[in-house]
């Protein structure tokens, strides 16, 4: 097939849900972000003594330069919250059990290249938590045994956070998001070669399992890009800075340190996993454990196919499963909270902060670690049903399908 | 359908509660913010030009001697409804550093096309920050300054301050170098025909107003861009989701 005929005529299964759009806006917001951030690219300066004023005159003196902003910056949050909610997708159906596993590798390295694409973005208008949160993050580099001093001030291109720190990650910050694009395409030629999971997690085995791609997800995905639309209006035009914090309206100042350092929402888990680790582990400090820990609860996600070995791919069939996932909803819910207040602080009665922390990452590398084998072991799944269109023959009633009605043929 | 908009209306209620609870939890002991019904609030929220320059003339007044405002450019006060003459008069007031043709510095008058001054002399020890996005640097944001504002009370327990500290009930810490900058009513004249009075509470008001509008101009812009865009997409959307149901008609899914 030509690569038109890939877009327009791919197989895909009859069953979708809504849960199958999240794949094709978080594309959309890649294209937005690309776009919004190469206009924002002709105006914006990157040079500590420039960097904040350019990003100012972009707001205020810039023909729609506020808006080009804002779209890029709440842009930010829309493309995490979209491919979070596209990943736990993969998590509940299965998606990245045999023989997708490429395609679930592929889509762990584009979350690895966003995450160090948007790190890098929120440094570059240089206000407080620009510069705090650079110092923080390229700080835990240091933490690598022999060589991490030295490989930290190789990357500041200096003695500490400075210009030359600046201007790398605006080149950084230009080229990745092209690297992106290159992965997402691998990622879905990948999802070409394998098609599409489906909501009960069984292969299609039939034309009368599959429909084409246009026009039936063409338009449902057009469906589903205006509601997603409709939410990122409500955020830029009304509430551009909900997900912001202030302090990165005032100038980057290295004699002053914030009160509260945190980063952007959608790295929140992350951070608590990283404070977490308050205790030294023999010859490996604290500093070093939390680095290790945080890096290991995104690398674990590349051994999940092996480490969850059912194989019933959806979890509408595994009533236990079903249960952990959602706890492992909530658990990284929780991280996401308590990565957003001070370790000190009191997050229930007699429960602090960094202690819900230290439970929440237990737990996370409980789920995967110890959970998911014993349950792939013990679980009963739910009898599947036969074909993608066998409870639609059977459940639903009436009308004649648009595929045959034929007995089904084998494979 | 209906359990996809519950889990995403849940998941989102949940992230924007995090949000939130992760910004009380750094309020500490303060009271509440007083609420003011800004005019720029709401979804269809718009800034009052009167209001804005009455502003104008309490930062004149009153900020003004130890407060920059350099992201602002005189010509920026015309968006405010002030003429070109009176702009004019106004940034003639203010000097600027001007290289001649023998190379020294001299000081000339501020013109239309030049920013307003950086102040960068301490006060009580501190400089006093620049005021160009005080409302979007702070936590609380409008209603933060306007509570500032109007926050200053004596220190409880009789407790005894240096000279040059204040007891603030909502400065994080209580004590602020700042004076009580608005301390009498009239303290400041408003000359526009149609003016209230120039009370505390009133110039609290107006001022904070104003410093909104230094932080944000394009506020009115932008939402009434996102009213256009909004009615647009639904009913576009609704256009879109028409499409899907006719297209899927009669196909078993």
């Amino acid at each position: 097939m030509s690569m038109a005929d890939h877009f327009m005529k791919n197989p895909s299964p009859r069953n979708l849900n809504y849960w199958w759009n999240f794949g094709s806006l978080a594309g959309l917001t890649l294209i937005i972000m690309i776009v919004t951030g190469l206009f924002l690219s002709m105006h914006y300066t990157p040079h500590v003594d420039f960097a904040f004023d350019s990003v100012e005159r972009i707001m205020r003196d810039v023909n729609y330069g506020w808006l080009l902003r804002y779209v890029h910056m709440n842009g930010g949050t829309m493309f995490f919250l979209v491919v979070y909610i596209h990943i736990f997708r993969g998590m509940y159906y299965g998606s990245y059990k045999a023989p997708r596993e490429l395609l679930w590798w592929l889509g762990i390295v584009i979350f690895i290249l966003m995450m160090a694409t948007a790190f890098m973005g929120y440094v570059l208008p240089w206000g407080q938590m620009s510069f705090w949160g650079a110092k923080v993050i390229t700080n835990l580099f240091s933490a690598i045994p022999l060589v991490g001093e030295s490989v930290t001030e190789w990357l500041w291109g200096g003695f500490t956070v400075g210009n030359p720190t600046l201007n790398r990650f605006y080149s950084l910050h230009f080229l990745l998001p092209f690297a992106i694009l290159g992965v997402v395409f691998l990622h879905v030629w990948a999802l070409h070669t394998t098609k599409s999971n489906n909501p009960l997690g069984i292969d299609m085995k039939g034309p009368q399992d599959s429909i084409p791609f246009h026009p039936y997800y063409t338009y449902k995905d057009l469906f589903g890009v205006g509601i997603f639309f409709i939410v990122f209006a409500v955020i830029v035009f009304f509430a551009p800075n909900f997900f912001g914090e202030p302090d990165n309206y005032i100038r980057a100042n290295e004699l002053v340190t914030p009160p509260h350092i945190v980063p952007e929402w959608y790295f929140l888990p992350f951070y608590a996993i990283l404070r977490s680790i308050t205790f030294d582990i023999w010859f490996l400090d604290a500093k070093l454990l939390g680095v290790i820990a945080m890096g290991a609860s995104i690398l674990i996600l590349f051994v999940l196919p092996w480490l969850d070995s059912s194989k019933v791919r959806s979890a509408t069939f595994r009533p236990i499963y079903k249960w952990f996932f959602w706890i492992f909803v909530l658990d990284c819910l929780v991280l996401g909270y308590v990565g957003g207040n001070s370790p000190d602080d009191m997050a229930i009665v007699g429960v602090k902060f960094v202690t819900l922390g230290q439970i929440a990452t237990f737990w996370y590398f409980f789920h995967f670690i110890i959970l998911l084998p014993l349950i792939s072991r013990i679980e009963r799944p739910k009898p599947l049903p036969h074909s993608i269109s066998e409870p639609v023959l059977k459940g639903g009633g009436g009308a004649a399908t648009a595929a045959s009605s034929q007995p089904m043929e084998k494979a | 359908m209906r359990k996809t908009i519950f889990i995403s209306a849940i998941a989102f209620g949940l992230s924007a509660a995090i949000q939130v609870s992760s910004v009380q939890a750094a309020g500490g002991d303060s009271p509440a913010l007083e609420k003011v019904d800004w005019s720029f609030s709401s979804v269809f929220g718009t800034y009052r030009l009167k209001q804005l320059r009455r502003g104008f003339t309490v930062y004149q007044g009153v900020c003004a001697s130890c407060h920059g405002l350099k992201l602002l450019h005189y010509r920026n006060l015309a968006e405010i409804g002030l003429s070109i003459a009176q702009i004019k008069a106004i940034a003639a007031d203010q000097t600027k550093k001007v290289r001649n043709d023998e190379g020294e510095e001299e000081d000339k008058p501020r013109e239309i096309k030049d920013r307003l001054p950086e102040m960068t002399n301490k006060v009580n020890n501190k400089v006093p920050p620049d005021l160009s996005l005080m409302a979007k640097a702070r936590l609380g944001g409008p209603n933060y300054l306007y509570s500032l504002l109007v926050g200053y009370k004596k220190p409880p327990g009789g407790k005894k301050l240096d000279d040059g500290q204040f007891w603030n009930a909502y400065f994080p810490g209580h004590v602020i170098a700042m004076a009580p900058p608005i301390t009498e009513d009239g303290q400041v004249e408003y000359t526009e025909k149609g003016s209230p009075k120039a009370t505390v509470k009133q110039m609290a008001e107006d001022v904070t107003a104003f410093l909104m509008w230094a932080a944000e101009p394009n506020l009115g812009d932008r939402k009434r861009m996102g009213i256009k865009v909004l009615l647009f997409l639904l009913i576009f959307t609704a256009v879109f989701y028409a499409i899907y149901r006719r297209v899927w008609r009669g196909v078993k899914h």
